[in-house]
């Protein structure tokens, strides 16, 4: 029985086997990086990246059909033409980058979305919104698995300067030149996992898979090293659960991995040990010294 | 040589000076304090001096230091304290010209560590992380910092403002160790009796140097007075300044 439910999707199915790789890899790469995106209050404008890269996999659609690899790189250029752009208006106008931003995704996201309309149907525009984890071939996959290892691969790399750039940037700015090209290479980090997360749970939530865990691990840990195991794992369990949610009710999976993965965030709001509402409610008494 | 050398430096911001045709040189192993009122231009003398800030005219010379061999204590720190780490590992961040970007933290590496929170006094603080900290507690963990950066030139932009008497001497030990190593301390200060016990050479600065020398020469009544009288705001119409000759202010 409970094999039935927890197993026996994932050996009977292939595209269930195929769905259940390509969200752990989604993981794998997603969750560090989201991880850090909170950490640098980043978070909202991780969601606007997300919509911003469309018009780019929109572009690639409208060339070559459903075609994974020329939406991948459409994906990869509008992603970083407007966070170059964002940030070039910030500097040289009066407009913070916040609201540059969200000028840009919103363009961004009208464009994709008529872009889409132009050749595709209405399946394929759900397709782009919300994506489609369980219809991913093997170009698509391997090319998640590469876009997941390049993320943990670059993010050890840069992580003493990406770390030192968020406590102390001042410090940082004064020992060391590392500060620029590892935020750099931190934002590409970024748009190759929403380009990643875009394949499986499309533009609207690609996002969800990154943020949500590390919302998730800020109640479960204090230190970073830990938010970052702890995050994955959030991210591996809720995938996984909202497939088997997706399998047994028929609801889009896309949809389904965000409402439980939502779900835990909102259990681990609740009991996290760390500034979770349940130890605040009910502290515990207060130690000697 | 000085450690460092200003020749007829002029540094501020939007083409208003702060500092104003500074000249002079700082002696290799120097104490010097540098004093003067709000807005006098000491932060921004010594962001010129960590290169954060491009003179608007004349230079600034680190006698052959690199810019990696000067460490700096900002006055406001720019410090996300709500950020998960240790206090050890912020510590380490000291030892970053000498580990590189990516090299490790073996048990070398740590006992330096060790060494520098026991020098200020956090010993036992290691695992704690630096959002738990007290005001002088933190300070204490960049001058830990500040120590394992083994610095020839170490600038500390008002080092003891809102930090108890116990802290400040405590600290004040490390920077007289410090000197004894031989190293350039710079440091601006407000105390004007821990500038007279302390530090033997000082910079009385009021945008324009008011005088420079010896502590007992340098911080006269008269001098004092002065700098008060000099340091008025910003004139947003102010023409363009036609001065040539170099400040007639020079180290003695």
């Amino acid at each position: 029985m409970i094999y039935d439910i927890l197993v026996g999707p994932f050996v009977e199915f292939e595209f269930m086997r195929r769905a259940l790789a390509g969200v752990l890899t989604l993981a794998l790469g997603g969750a560090p990086v989201g991880v850090f995106l909170m950490l640098r209050r980043m978070s909202l404008v991780g969601d606007a990246m997300a919509h911003a890269i469309l018009p780019g996999a929109a572009v690639g659609f409208l060339l070559s059909g459903l075609n994974l690899i020329a939406m991948t790189v459409g994906g990869l250029i509008a992603g970083f033409a407007v966070a170059i752009l964002a940030g070039l208006v910030a500097r040289v106008t009066e407009l913070k980058e916040d609201a540059s931003l969200a000028a840009f995704y919103l363009f961004s996201l009208a464009l994709g979305v008529t872009i889409v309309s132009i050749r595709g149907t209405n399946i394929d525009l759900l397709h782009v919104l919300f994506g489609n984890v369980l219809a991913l071939d093997d170009q698509t996959l391997l090319a998640i698995a590469i876009n997941a290892t390049v993320t943990m691969v670059v993010l050890a790399l840069i992580y003493r300067p990406l770390v030192m750039e968020c406590v102390d940037p001042l410090f940082l700015r004064s020992v060391s030149r590392a500060g620029a090209p590892a935020h750099l290479a931190f934002l590409a980090l970024v748009v190759i996992n929403l380009v990643n997360g875009f394949h499986a749970l499309g533009t609207l939530l690609a996002v969800g898979l990154m943020v949500l865990p590390a919302g998730i691990a800020r109640f479960w840990a204090r230190d970073i090293s830990a938010m970052m195991v702890i995050a994955v794992l959030a991210a591996i369990v809720s995938g996984y659960a909202g497939l088997v949610l997706s399998f047994f009710t028929g609801v889009p999976p896309g949809p389904a991995i965000i409402l439980v993965t939502a779900l835990v965030y909102i259990a681990s709001l609740f009991f996290g040990p760390v500034s979770g509402l349940l130890r605040q409610l009910f502290p515990a008494p207060h130690l000697e010294a | 040589m000085g450690a460092l050398t200003f020749r007829d430096v002029t540094l501020g911001y939007d083409r208003h000076p702060a500092v104003h045709h500074l000249s002079g040189d700082v002696a290799s192993g120097a104490l010097l304090a540098v004093v003067g009122p709000n807005g006098a231009g000491k932060s921004t003398l010594f962001r010129g001096i960590v290169g954060m800030l491009k003179p608007l005219s004349g230079s600034i010379s680190l006698g052959g230091a690199k810019a990696r061999d000067v460490a700096y204590l900002p006055q406001v720190a720019d410090i996300d304290r709500s950020f998960p780490i240790s206090v050890f590992d912020f510590v380490g961040m000291g030892l970053l010209h000498q580990t590189g970007l990516f090299g490790g933290i073996g048990a070398k590496e740590r006992a330096q560590v060790e060494h520098a929170l026991e020098a200020v006094g956090l010993t036992g603080f290691e695992a704690r992380s630096i959002g738990t900290l007290s005001g002088g507690q933190m300070q204490r963990m960049l001058f830990a910092r500040l120590t394992l950066q083994d610095a020839r030139i170490i600038v500390l932009d008002e080092p003891f403002n809102a930090i108890d008497a116990k802290t400040s001497a405590d600290l004040l030990e490390l920077v007289r160790r410090w000197h004894g190593e031989g190293r350039t301390v710079l440091a601006a200060l407000h105390d004007i009796d821990l500038v007279r016990n302390t530090f033997p050479d000082a910079l009385l600065l009021a945008r324009e140097p008011v005088a420079w020398g010896h502590t007992a020469d340098v911080l006269t009544a008269d001098n004092l007075a002065t700098a008060r009288r000099m340091c008025e705001a910003f004139d947003e119409y102010a023409a363009a300044c036609a001065v040539d000759a170099p400040s007639s202010a020079r180290a003695a």
